[in-house]
C-alpha cells in the first residue's frame, strides 16, 4: 500500500513563512468567508484583528453565504446569511456586525445557502427550496422534497438552480410571477437520477457545464443548458487507471475513501477530492490526467485551484499541502528522510517513510500532482480555507483556531513600508540628521 | 548592558564562584600575594578603608529631648555591619548637624502654637577619623507629647567611601528624601489620630468641668463664687482654650499639602486611608462640626468612636513620660513602608561607587534606547524607573512612561498642578496669607527660585559647606532649604506681614517665607506627592466663610490678584488673631531646649570658609533640555516617541557640563516640578516590588550567566542552539528531570530575544503537548519528556511541528537543528573563554548583544534597504541592495544576517504597534532541513 508523500523540511517553492494563529472560536470552525477585498473572514482582518464576533445561533452553523448589495452607488452593504442547525437563518450587517434579521419559520435545518445576485434574491435548500428577496421577504417555496433535505445548491443559466437533494439532482427555475412586480415562481423542471449514492459535491465549472459527485465516488459532468450528461468516471479506484493497485485493495476500500469530498475546477479540468487522495479531471480528454491517491493521511475536505497551477488541499489529517500540476518530464525530488525521530522511536512514527508515492502511470496520466509544500500548524481536520494570493491563506479547524499563512518576505516588505510611514508620521525623519 | 567586563573591571559579586575556588593553585614561586583585602570581597582599587565598620549601613538615630541623640537602628540589622563603630558617638556627631531647630510652638505675638512644615535638611558629614563618610538626612516627626511637639530624628547613610556619599548625593537624597516623606504621611496621620483622641478627651472633660460648675452654680445661690467654683471656672476656661488651640493644631496638620488626586487609583495605602478616616472623623458634633463639611459628618457618623476619657487639663511634663516609639509616631503600616525603602536604599547602593556609577550611566543610555532595548534587556524595571534615578529622571523627564501618566494627572482638572491652581482648588486651601502673597507674585518668584537654584549650585561648585567644629573635615553641602536666615522667617510665619516689604526684599527672603510656611514651595520636595491623602486636606470651612475684611488686613494692600479664597485666608488668620487669650498652660509654648539653640547656624552659613576643598557631586546627570517644552504634545505610544530624540541627547551628553544641566535643572525646577512630584508619586506606587523585583532580575542574570557559560562548555552544539534562539526558532529543551531541564532553560534564556516590552518569551517547564500557539508565544521551552502514553503525545506533537523548532536533548545530549556556519555566535559563545564569572559573562554577552541591536536597527531603518528609490525600481534591485548592506556593510557572513533580520522585524512589529493593542507575535519560519547534533 502506497504511503502519503512527504516533502520534508526544505521546501524552496513554499512561499508561507510566517503564520500567525488567530484565537477567538471556542468550537470548530467550519466556514470561511471572504467579505470584500480588505477582510477577510468573518470576524477578522488579515492583520487577525476581530472585527465582530457575531453571535445568535445556538446550533452549529450550517452554511453561510455573502449577500453583496446589487447597487453600486450605494455605500457597499454586505450582509451574510448564516443557517444553523436551530433551524434559523440569521441576516448580517458586515459594516455595523449586528443581527439584521432573523428567520426562524423553517422545518427543518437549512442546510445550504445560495444567494443569486443577478436576481437579487437568495435561496434556502433544506427539506424544500425557498426563495427569499433582499428585505428576507419569502417569496415562493417548493413542497416538501425528501426528509433529507437539499444537501447542496449551485446556481445554472437561465434562471435555474440545480439542487442536490440524496441521489438526485433537481433541476428548479424560477419564473417571474405574473402579478407581482418582484415576485417569482419556482417550478420544478427536471430529475436526474443518474448517481448511485448521495451527492456530496456540485460545483459549476463554467455557464455549460457543471459537475458532481457522489459518495461512491462517482463524477459526472453535466451540461448545464439542457441537463444532458456530458461525462462520467465512475470509479477512481477502477484499476485500469491504477493498473498497479492490487485487487484486494480494491475491495477493502470503504466507501468513506472513494467519496468525492469536494471539487473544484478551472477552465480545463475538473478537481475532486477523493477520499484521501486528490483527481484532476480533464474535461476535454475526458478522463483523469494525474492523480495523488494518498495525498492525505486522511480524508481531503477542501480544495482549491490556485491561479498559478498550484493547488491547495486540505485533510482531515490537519495539513494543509500545495500541489503543483506539472508535465511528467523529471522524477520529483527525493524525499528529506527525518531520521531523527524514529531515532527516538516513539511508537506511532511517521509514517513519511522514505519511499514516496511515486506510482504514476506511465500510460494515462501525462501530467502529475507535485508536492511543493506542506502547511503544518492545526492539531485537528481543517476544514475549509480561504486564498488570499499573495496576501496569503487563512486555514480553518477544527481545533478552534484559524491560521493565516503569510508570505515572510511579503509581510515584511509591508511592514517596512508601515514603519517608515509612521517614522514620516511622527516626524521623526526630518529630526535626525 | 553596555558595561562590558574591561570596562569594569570589577563586577559585583557576593560570593566567589565554585570555578574559581577549584582551579588548581599555583606553585608557591609563581603565586602572587593575595590582596589583602580580598577576603572581604574587596576589590583593589577601592580604597583601603580604616574603617572600623565592614559595610555601608543606615543609621536612624534620634534626638530625644531625654537621653539626647542616640542611636535607634541600623539597617542592615546585623551588629556585625557596624562592628566596632562607635554608633553612640556617631549619633552625637550626626545629630549634632542639625540646623534648623524647626519653629514650633508659640511664636511670639500669636495666639496658637503653630505647625511648621519644615523641609527636611540633607548634610554630607565625614568623620575621617573613623573613617567614617555618611549622607545625613534630619527630619523632624510631630508628637503631642513632645516638647514643642516635635522629635527630631535623622536617617544617614554611613559609609567609609567618601566619593561614594558625595557622587551619590543627589540620588541619596532622593531616595532618602522618599522614605522620611512615607515616615512623616505616617507621622502626620498618628499625629492626627492623636490630636482628634485629645479633643474628645478634653470635650469630655469640658462637659464634666460644666456640669460640674452648673451644679455648683445650682447649689449655691448666695450671689457669690467660692473659691472653689472659681477654681473650677479656671479649669474650664483653660480646657477650652486647650481645646481651640488642639483644635487648630488639627486643622494645620490636616491642612497640609497635598498635591495629589483624590482618586483612589492613585492611593499607595489605600486600606489604610480608609481605615484612618474612620479613625479621624469620630465625633462629629464637636471635632469636626465645625471643620469638616456635613458630607463627611455622615460618612463618618456611624464609625464607632473613642472613648473620650477625662483628662488633667494640663498636661504632665516632658520628662515624667515615655516617649512614643518610631513605630507609634508612625503609622505602623508607614513605618514598615519606610524601613523597606530604607532597606531598598541599603541594597541599591550597596557595593562599589565605581559599579554605582557604571551602572547608573549604562543605564541611562540603555533608556534612550528607546527602540531597540526591549530586544534584550528587561525593559519592564527600566520603565519603573531605577531607584537612584528617580529624582534626577523626573527633572529630565525622560520616561515618557511616567510622563504620560503625569500628562494625564495634569490633564485631570483637580490635580494641583502650580502654586497659581492652589487659588482654585477646593482641596488645598492655603491657610496662610504668605501663600497668596507669593502667589500674587508668582512671575517673580519663579525667578527667583530659578536664582537660588543656580545658586545653591554654585554652592556646591564652589564647595563651601558649613562646617562643625570637629577638627575634622565635615561638610555640610549646601541645602537647598537651609540657605536662609530664620529670624526673619519666624516673625514673617508669626505675623500677617504686608506684602509690599515682601516684594522688595532679597530673593532669598521671599523664598525663605515660602518654604518656612505652612506652604511649601513645590518645587523644594519632590517626593512630596507620595503621601496618600489620607487626612482630609481641605477645610471647607475655610471657604465657605464670608469674605470678610478686617481693618488691620486693609494695610495688606492685596491686589486684585486676590480671590475670595484669599479673604478667607486672611479672615482666617484675622480671627486667629482676635482670639488672642491666656497662655496656655500645656507645652505647647515651650521654648526649644538651649542646646539646640547654637545649632541652627551651622546649617545657614554656607558661605563660611571652611579651608576644606571637597569635590562636589558630580553624579551623571540626565539632561534632556529640550523635554521640557515638549510634554504638551508628549506622543502617547512607546516605542520610538518623540521623547526618544536619541541625537540631540547624544549632543548633550557629548557637552554633558554641568553648565547645561544646573541650566535644565533650574529651567525644570520650578514650573515642571508638579511633574517631578507627580512622577514620583507615579513611581512610588509599589516601591518595594519594583526594587525587589530589580534584585531579582539582578540575581537571575548572574546565575543565567553562570549556567550560560558552563553550557557553551559543555556542550560543543551550543553554538547552533544559540543560533535558533538568536534567529526566532523555538527551541525546546526536552528532558526527565526538571532541575536539569530549568537550568538549561535559565542559561538560554540570556540569549532570547523579547518580542516585546513584556516578559521574556520563555516557558521553563511543559509537560503537555505542544500546539503552533506555543511556538508563536514562546521562543525556549522547557518540556518534560515522560514514558507514559501522554509522553508519547507530546514527542508525536513534537515531531508533527519538528520544523518550527529545534530540539535539545537533555538527556542524551543532542541537538537538532539547523546548520549554522555564521561567525557571530562562536564570538557570543566561545567554549575557550577565559571568563570565569556568571556575570561577566552575561555582560559580554550583552555587549555583544548591543552590537547586533544596534546593527539590526541600523538595518530596520535605512529607508533604501526595503522600499525602492525611484518607483520604478525593481524590487530585485532593493532585495540585491539589502543583502550587500547585510553582508558587506553590517559584516554578516551566513545565518548572522537571519539573526539580523529575525531582530529587524522584532524591531519593526515593535515600532509599527499600536499604542492601544499588544503585539500579535508572529511565528516566522523557514524550510530549512535540520540536523542532529551529538556530542
Amino acid at each position: 500500500k502506497s504511503s502519503v508523500q512527504t516533502i520534508g523540511e526544505e521546501q524552496i517553492q513554499n512561499p508561507y513563512t510566517e503564520l500567525l494563529v488567530l484565537k477567538g472560536h471556542q468550537d470548530i470552525v467550519r466556514f470561511l468567508v471572504q467579505i470584500d477585498d480588505c477582510r477577510y473572514e468573518i470576524a477578522f482582518q488579515i492583520t487577525g484583528e476581530k472585527l465582530f464576533e457575531l453571535h445568535g445561533h445556538t446550533h452549529k452553523i450550517t452554511a453561510i453565504a455573502l449577500f453583496s448589495s446589487s447597487d453600486v452607488s450605494e455605500e457597499k452593504n454586505h450582509l451574510i446569511l448564516t443557517a444553523s442547525a436551530d433551524r434559523t437563518v440569521i441576516v448580517w450587517d458586515c459594516t455595523s456586525g449586528r443581527q439584521v434579521q432573523k428567520v426562524s419559520c423553517f422545518h427543518s435545518t437549512v442546510k445550504c445557502l445560495t444567494v443569486l445576485q443577478r436576481l437579487d434574491v437568495w435561496l434556502s435548500g433544506g427539506s424544500d427550496l425557498c426563495v427569499w428577496n433582499r428585505k428576507l421577504d419569502l417569496l415562493c417555496k417548493t413542497s416538501h422534497l425528501t426528509d433529507a433535505g437539499i444537501s447542496a445548491l449551485v446556481e445554472l443559466p437561465k434562471n435555474c438552480v440545480a439542487a442536490a437533494v440524496g441521489r438526485e439532482l433537481i433541476i428548479f427555475r424560477l419564473v417571474a410571477s405574473n402579478d407581482e412586480s418582484e415576485g417569482w415562481n419556482v417550478l420544478e423542471v427536471k430529475r436526474l437520477v443518474d448517481h448511485q449514492d448521495n451527492i456530496l459535491s456540485l460545483v459549476s465549472v463554467n455557464d455549460l457545464t457543471f459537475v458532481t459527485g457522489s459518495h461512491v465516488g462517482e463524477l459526472i459532468v453535466w451540461d448545464a443548458l439542457d441537463w444532458t450528461k456530458q461525462a462520467s468516471e465512475c470509479n477512481f479506484w477502477d484499476s485500469s487507471i491504477h493498473p498497479d493497485v492490487q485487487p484486494e485493495i480494491k475491495l477493502s476500500q470503504s466507501p468513506n475513501e472513494t467519496s468525492v469530498q469536494h471539487l473544484t475546477s478551472d477552465e480545463e479540468c475538473v478537481f475532486a477530492a477523493v477520499g484521501k487522495g486528490i483527481y484532476v479531471y480533464n474535461l476535454q480528454m475526458k478522463r483523469v490526467i494525474a492523480c495523488q491517491r494518498t495525498a492525505h493521511d486522511s480524508s481531503v475536505l477542501h480544495i482549491e485551484r490556485l491561479p498559478n497551477r498550484q493547488l491547495i488541499s486540505c485533510s482531515e489529517d490537519g495539513s494543509v499541502r500545495i500541489w503543483e500540476l506539472r508535465e511528467k518530464q523529471q522524477l520529483p525530488a527525493e524525499p528529506v528522510p527525518t531520521g531523527f525521530f524514529s531515532m527516538w522511536g516513539f511508537g506511532r512514527a511517521n509514517k513519511q517513510a522514505n519511499q514516496a508515492a511515486k506510482k504514476m502511470q506511465e500510460n494515462t496520466p501525462v501530467y502529475f500532482l507535485e508536492l511543493v509544500g506542506d502547511l503544518i500548524g492545526h492539531s485537528s481536520a481543517v476544514q475549509m480555507f480561504l486564498y488570499f494570493g499573495e496576501l496569503g491563506l487563512a486555514t480553518c479547524s477544527a481545533d478552534h483556531l484559524i491560521i493565516l499563512w503569510k508570505d515572510g518576505e511579503h509581510e515584511s516588505r509591508l511592514r517596512s513600508l508601515t514603519l517608515f510611514q509612521k517614522l514620516a508620521q511622527n516626524g521623526d525623519l526630518q529630526l535626525k540628521f | 548592558m553596555i558595561s562590558a567586563p574591561d570596562v569594569v573591571a570589577f563586577t559585583r559579586e557576593e560570593e566567589l564562584e565554585d570555578e574559581l575556588c577549584s582551579e588548581p593553585p599555583l606553585p608557591e614561586e609563581y603565586s602572587v600575594p593575595l590582596f589583602p583585602f580580598a577576603s572581604h570581597g574587596v576589590n583593589p582599587w577601592a580604597k583601603v578603608a580604616s574603617s572600623k565598620f565592614t559595610r555601608d549601613f543606615i543609621l536612624i538615630s534620634e534626638f530625644s529631648e531625654q537621653v539626647g541623640p542616640q542611636p535607634l537602628l541600623t539597617i542592615p540589622d546585623d551588629a556585625k555591619v557596624s562592628g566596632t563603630f562607635d554608633l553612640n558617638y556617631f549619633s552625637l556627631r550626626i545629630m549634632s548637624v542639625d540646623y534648623q531647630a524647626s519653629f514650633v510652638g508659640h511664636p511670639p505675638g500669636s495666639a496658637y502654637p503653630k505647625l511648621n512644615f519644615v523641609e527636611d535638611s540633607k548634610v554630607v558629614l565625614g568623620d575621617s577619623k573613623e573613617g567614617a563618610f555618611a549622607y545625613v538626612h534630619h527630619l523632624t516627626l510631630y508628637d503631642l507629647e513632645a516638647r514643642g511637639f516635635v522629635r527630631p530624628f535623622c536617617m544617614a547613610y554611613i559609609s567609609a567611601d567618601e566619593h561614594k556619599i558625595m557622587q551619590q548625593f543627589q540620588e541619596l537624597s532622593a531616595e532618602f528624601s522618599k522614605a522620611s516623606e512615607c515616615l512623616k504621611t505616617g507621622n502626620r496621620k498618628a499625629f492626627a489620630n492623636e490630636l482628634e483622641k485629645k479633643l474628645k478627651d478634653l470635650d469630655y472633660t469640658r462637659t464634666v468641668l460644666h456640669n460640674e460648675t452648673e451644679i455648683q452654680k445650682k447649689a449655691n445661690d448666695k450671689g457669690y463664687y467660692t473659691t472653689q467654683a472659681i477654681e473650677k471656672a479656671n479649669e474650664l476656661a483653660s480646657v477650652e482654650k486647650s481645646i481651640i488651640e488642639h483644635q487648630d493644631l488639627l486643622k494645620q496638620i490636616r491642612s497640609y499639602p497635598y498635591r495629589k488626586l483624590k482618586g483612589s487609583d492613585f492611593h499607595p495605602y489605600e486600606p489604610e486611608c480608609a481605615l484612618d478616616q474612620a479613625n479621624t472623623g469620630c465625633d462629629q458634633d464637636l471635632t469636626t462640626s465645625d471643620l469638616a463639611e456635613p458630607g463627611e459628618t455622615q460618612l463618618y457618623a456611624h464609625v464607632p468612636s473613642y472613648t473620650p476619657k477625662l483628662i488633667k487639663a494640663k498636661s504632665a511634663k516632658c520628662f515624667d513620660k515615655k516617649l512614643k516609639t518610631l513605630e507609634e509616631l508612625c503609622d505602623i503600616y508607614f513605618f514598615t513602608q519606610t524601613l523597606d525603602q530604607l532597606h531598598q536604599i541599603e541594597r541599591t547602593f550597596r557595593g562599589d561607587v565605581c559599579y554605582l556609577l557604571t551602572d547608573q550611566i549604562s543605564r541611562a543610555l540603555l533608556k534612550q534606547q528607546r527602540v531597540t532595548n526591549f530586544l534584550f534587556e528587561d525593559v519592564s524595571f527600566l520603565d519603573e524607573k531605577p531607584p537612584e534615578k528617580q529624582y534626577r529622571g523626573c527633572q529630565g523627564l525622560s520616561q515618557d512612561a511616567v510622563d504620560r501618566k503625569c500628562l494625564e494627572e495634569s490633564s485631570t482638572p483637580k490635580v494641583v498642578i502650580s502654586l497659581g491652581s492652589y487659588k482654585s482648588s477646593v482641596e488645598c486651601v492655603p491657610i496662610k496669607m504668605e501663600q497668596e502673597i507669593e502667589d500674587s507674585q508668582e512671575p517673580k518668584m519663579t525667578e527667583s527660585v530659578t536664582f537660588e537654584h543656580q545658586e545653591n549650585l554654585d554652592y556646591l561648585d564652589a564647595d563651601i559647606k558649613g562646617s562643625i567644629s570637629s577638627g575634622e573635615s565635615i561638610e555640610v553641602l549646601g541645602t537647598e532649604k537651609s540657605a536662609s536666615g530664620l529670624t526673619k522667617s519666624e516673625s514673617q510665619a508669626s505675623l500677617p506681614v504686608s506684602p509690599s516689604p515682601q516684594v522688595g526684599r532679597s530673593k532669598v527672603g521671599s523664598r525663605r517665607t515660602v518654604s518656612e510656611d505652612s506652604i511649601e514651595v513645590l518645587s523644594t520636595c519632590p517626593s512630596e506627592s507620595l503621601i496618600p491623602e489620607d487626612f482630609k486636606a481641605s477645610y471647607p470651612s475655610a471657604i465657605n466663610e464670608e469674605p470678610y475684611v478686617d481693618d488691620e488686613e486693609g494695610g495688606l494692600r492685596f491686589t486684585p490678584k486676590l480671590n475670595p479664597d484669599n479673604a478667607d485666608e486672611q479672615e482666617d488668620i484675622s480671627k486667629q488673631e482676635n482670639l488672642v487669650q491666656v497662655d496656655s498652660a500645656c507645652c505647647i509654648g515651650k521654648e526649644s531646649p538651649n542646646f539646640l539653640e547654637p545649632l541652627p547656624d551651622l546649617g545657614q552659613k554656607p558661605c563660611d570658609e571652611d579651608g576644606v576643598v571637597r569635590i562636589p557631586p558630580q553624579p551623571y546627570r540626565q539632561v534632556e533640555p529640550g523635554l521640557r517644552g515638549s510634554f504638551g504634545g508628549f506622543p502617547s505610544h512607546d516605542g520610538i516617541s518623540g521623547g526618544l530624540l536619541p541625537y540631540e541627547l547624544d549632543s548633550r551628553y557629548l557637552t554633558g557640563s554641568r553648565e547645561v544641566s544646573k541650566n535644565s535643572l533650574d529651567e525644570c525646577s520650578d514650573s515642571t516640578s508638579y511633574i517631578s512630584s507627580a512622577a514620583s508619586t507615579c513611581s512610588d506606587r509599589t516601591p518595594s516590588p519594583a526594587h525587589l523585583a530589580c534584585q531579582a532580575a539582578e540575581r537571575h542574570k548572574k546565575k543565567a550567566g553562570q549556567n550560560a557559560l558552563r553550557f557553551i562548555r559543555q556542550y560543543p552544539f551550543a553554538h547552533p542552539a544559540i543560533y535558533s534562539l538568536l534567529s526566532g526558532r523555538t527551541l525546546i529543551v526536552l528532558g526527565e528531570e526538571e532541575a536539569i531541564v530549568k537550568k538549561l532553560v535559565t542559561a538560554l534564556s540570556i540569549f532570547v530575544p523579547n518580542c516585546g516590552i513584556y516578559a521574556k518569551p520563555v516557558k521553563h517547564w511543559v509537560t503537555s503537548p505542544l500546539h503552533v500557539v506555543d511556538f508563536q508565544k514562546w521562543k525556549l521551552i522547557g518540556l518534560q519528556r515522560t514514558v507514559s502514553p501522554a509522553g508519547v503525545n507530546v514527542l508525536h506533537a513534537l515531531s508533527r511541528y519538528s520544523r518550527y523548532v529545534s530540539i535539545l536533548d537533555a538527556d542524551s545530549k543532542t541537538l537538532r537543528c539547523p546548520l549554522y556556519k555564521g561567525t557571530l555566535v562562536s564570538r557570543l559563545a566561545d567554549h575557550r573563554t577565559q571568563i570565569k564569572r556568571g556575570s561577566t559573562y552575561y555582560m559580554h554577552v550583552q555587549s555583544i548583544l548591543t552590537q547586533l541591536c544596534s546593527k539590526a536597527f541600523l538595518f530596520t531603518f535605512c529607508h533604501h534597504l526595503h522600499l525602492p528609490i525611484s518607483e520604478r525600481e525593481p524590487e530585485e534591485s532593493v532585495v540585491n541592495r539589502r543583502m550587500n548592506f547585510l553582508k558587506l556593510q553590517l559584516g554578516l557572513a551566513n545565518e548572522d544576517i537571519k539573526i539580523v533580520q529575525y531582530l529587524a522585524e522584532l524591531l519593526k512589529l515593535q515600532y509599527i504597534q499600536e499604542p492601544g493593542q499588544g503585539v500579535n507575535p508572529l511565528l516566522r519560519f523557514d524550510y530549512v532541513p535540520s540536523f542532529l547534533y551529538k556530542i
